[in-house]
């Protein structure tokens, strides 16, 4: 695949270890012992154990695992909401983790955005403030924020809706605010934590022929964490499985379906196969 | 009967210590006594100069512009008429006067402490106590220092006002800043909000509903002072009711206290109405 000849974000070895004794349960975890020892003997939670993957640049990268597999804290990492325990990130070949937090902060502005499960809209600001919150928080003139906002409103479907605030809106209008505010910002990189999660199935089908639609023009670096495989092998252009904070399996989405790498993913691929 | 070996007391060296405290640092307290006076005054002798027909009017704009409705503005002004009519109208003024003082001066201290106590719970740790020591110890126990610090009158009535009321204020900041939803705080970090932006764009607005209802607490709580301060001086309704209980008028002293009553209604339908949210106002 051709996409995957630039790597845009690339993650080595990295472990997340929640806990006061993180130092001791990280020896713990590197001598192979498992998620279930290590919170008996230290009492820490093992978030990522060991990953490194490498997501090409204009890629649709599936992140996918069950709840408590480590996705959400995972992608937290690529914009450092999260930091890891150890181990390296790479964005565009720059040490993340190096950044102080004047460059983290500058960082997270142009470059990378982010789509929240549960929407995070401010409710005190209507649709077109929320819109424009990342252009205005790096600086940018009024004008510019206004005409930026409307253009991703209308993009996304929701003109004339501008002026309504976050609690008059639907669930799945409020993600689509969710989404223009991260593509207004106008990031190489969006992450998706479980975007489309909380909606429900009809909206849901929509707003990934919308995502998709988007990528065909925008070729976004986009990140998207799923529970989900219908979703991953709909929107994907390769998923990683994840369990229990390790890297199971990467691969496009025919790879998924047809070589499963163990049993936890062909369980996933059957129960896939039944509900078809 | 305790065994006498283990007794101790601290009173001596407390004592020692305030006599310390007024014989070094006398003049310092001399000068912030003075020009917090002076602020008072000040006030005290604009509010009493303005004509009452001009206060009036302004109560009436203010409750109309935090309500949005004819029928509490109406009563707010009726209110405060009726206290005018039982000639008390010079004590409420000198009584307002102590009181916006006193929670000027509960909200200066008041929202910074709860604002860096939402984001240390070290702080939090340390000050919550304190709060409640502040809330249950007997205003009089520190009367008699602060009265040994800054005389008879005004300012002490000030100082022992703003230790009573200002903490539901620290409380409440802190309690509404820390509800924030935590997905926001999140989502606004993402987009990389400096710590001004998270404050003034999203912390302090989501939580003014919290912060007005303990700037609504603090006057009301100023209000329940103003006897106490009458004990040691300072003008006002307070003095009213005291000079009514000692003299066993208790006509005089029931009109005073409702005076006061009618007072803490007003300020209580005005910083409420403040506290909800603008935009589900308009709606």
């Amino acid at each position: 695949m051709s996409t995957q000849a630039i790597s845009k974000i690339e993650v080595k070895n990295v472990f997340k270890i929640f806990g006061d004794r993180a130092d001791e349960a990280l020896q713990l975890i590197r001598n192979q012992q498992s998620k279930e020892q290590v919170l008996s003997q230290t009492g820490c939670v093992v978030g990522v154990n060991d990953l490194s993957l490498s997501i090409g640049s204009g890629e649709i990268f599936v992140i996918m695992g069950l709840s408590g597999s480590g996705k959400s804290t995972l992608v937290r990492h690529f914009n450092r909401l999260i930091d890891p325990t150890s181990g390296q990130i790479l964005v565009d070949g720059e040490d993340i983790l190096k950044y102080d937090m004047e460059a983290l902060r500058e960082f997270r502005r142009r470059k990378i955005s982010m789509v929240f499960q549960s929407f995070g809209l401010l409710p005190h600001r209507n649709v077109l403030d929320n819109v424009a919150y990342g252009l205005k928080v790096r600086g940018e003139s009024k004008q510019l924020c206004a005409e930026r906002a409307m253009q991703w409103i209308e993009t996304v479907g929701l003109k004339g809706y501008e002026k309504k605030y976050p609690h008059q809106l639907s669930g799945g209008m409020r993600q689509r605010v969710g989404l223009a505010r991260a593509l207004a910002a106008d990031t190489d990189i969006i992450l998706m934590d479980e975007a489309f999660s909380a909606l429900d199935p009809l909206i849901r089908a929509e707003m990934q022929d919308q995502l998709l639609e988007l990528q065909k023009t925008l070729h976004k670096t986009i990140v998207f964490i799923t529970h989900d495989l219908d979703e991953a092998v709909r929107i994907g252009n390769r998923i990683a499985i994840l369990k229990d904070g390790r890297l199971i399996q990467v691969g496009t989405p025919q790879q998924i379906l047809h070589n499963p790498a163990d049993e936890y993913v062909d369980r996933f691929v059957q129960r896939r196969a039944i509900a078809v | 009967m305790f065994p006498d070996n283990l007794t101790f007391s601290i009173a001596d060296w407390v004592n020692g210590w305030v006599d310390a405290l007024v014989t070094n640092y006398g003049d310092v307290f001399r000068h912030i006594s003075d020009t917090l006076l002076w602020a008072i005054v000040s006030l005290e002798g604009a509010l009493r100069a303005t004509p009452w027909w001009l206060m009036l009017g302004v109560v009436a704009l203010i409750a109309w512009h935090a309500t949005r409705r004819i029928l509490p503005t109406l009563v707010i002004t009726g209110l405060l008429f009726l206290v005018g009519a039982v000639g008390l109208w010079d004590k409420l003024m000198q009584t307002l006067a102590l009181m916006l003082v006193a929670t000027l001066i509960s909200v200066l201290v008041g929202i910074p402490l709860g604002i860096l106590s939402a984001r240390s719970n070290r702080l939090r740790a340390v000050l919550m106590p304190l709060l409640d020591i502040m809330q249950t110890m007997p205003s009089f126990v520190y009367l008699i220092p602060v009265l040994m610090l800054f005389g008879l009158g005004k300012v002490p009535a000030i100082f022992a006002t703003v230790i009573y009321a200002a903490p539901p204020l620290i409380r409440l900041t802190d309690l509404g800043i820390r509800q924030v939803d935590g997905e926001v705080m999140e989502a606004i970090n993402a987009f990389g909000a400096n710590r001004w932006q998270q404050l003034f764009g999203v912390q302090l607005p989501l939580a003014l509903p919290s912060i007005m209802a303990g700037i609504n607490q603090t006057t009301m709580m100023a209000l329940s002072m103003v006897v106490i301060a009458s004990m040691i001086g300072a003008r006002g309704l307070g003095e009213d009711v005291l000079v009514g209980i000692q003299t066993l008028n208790v006509g005089r002293g029931l009109e005073a206290g409702l005076a006061i009553v009618i007072l803490a209604v007003v300020i209580d339908r005005i910083t409420q109405a403040y506290g909800r949210p603008r935009h589900e106002v308009s709606k």
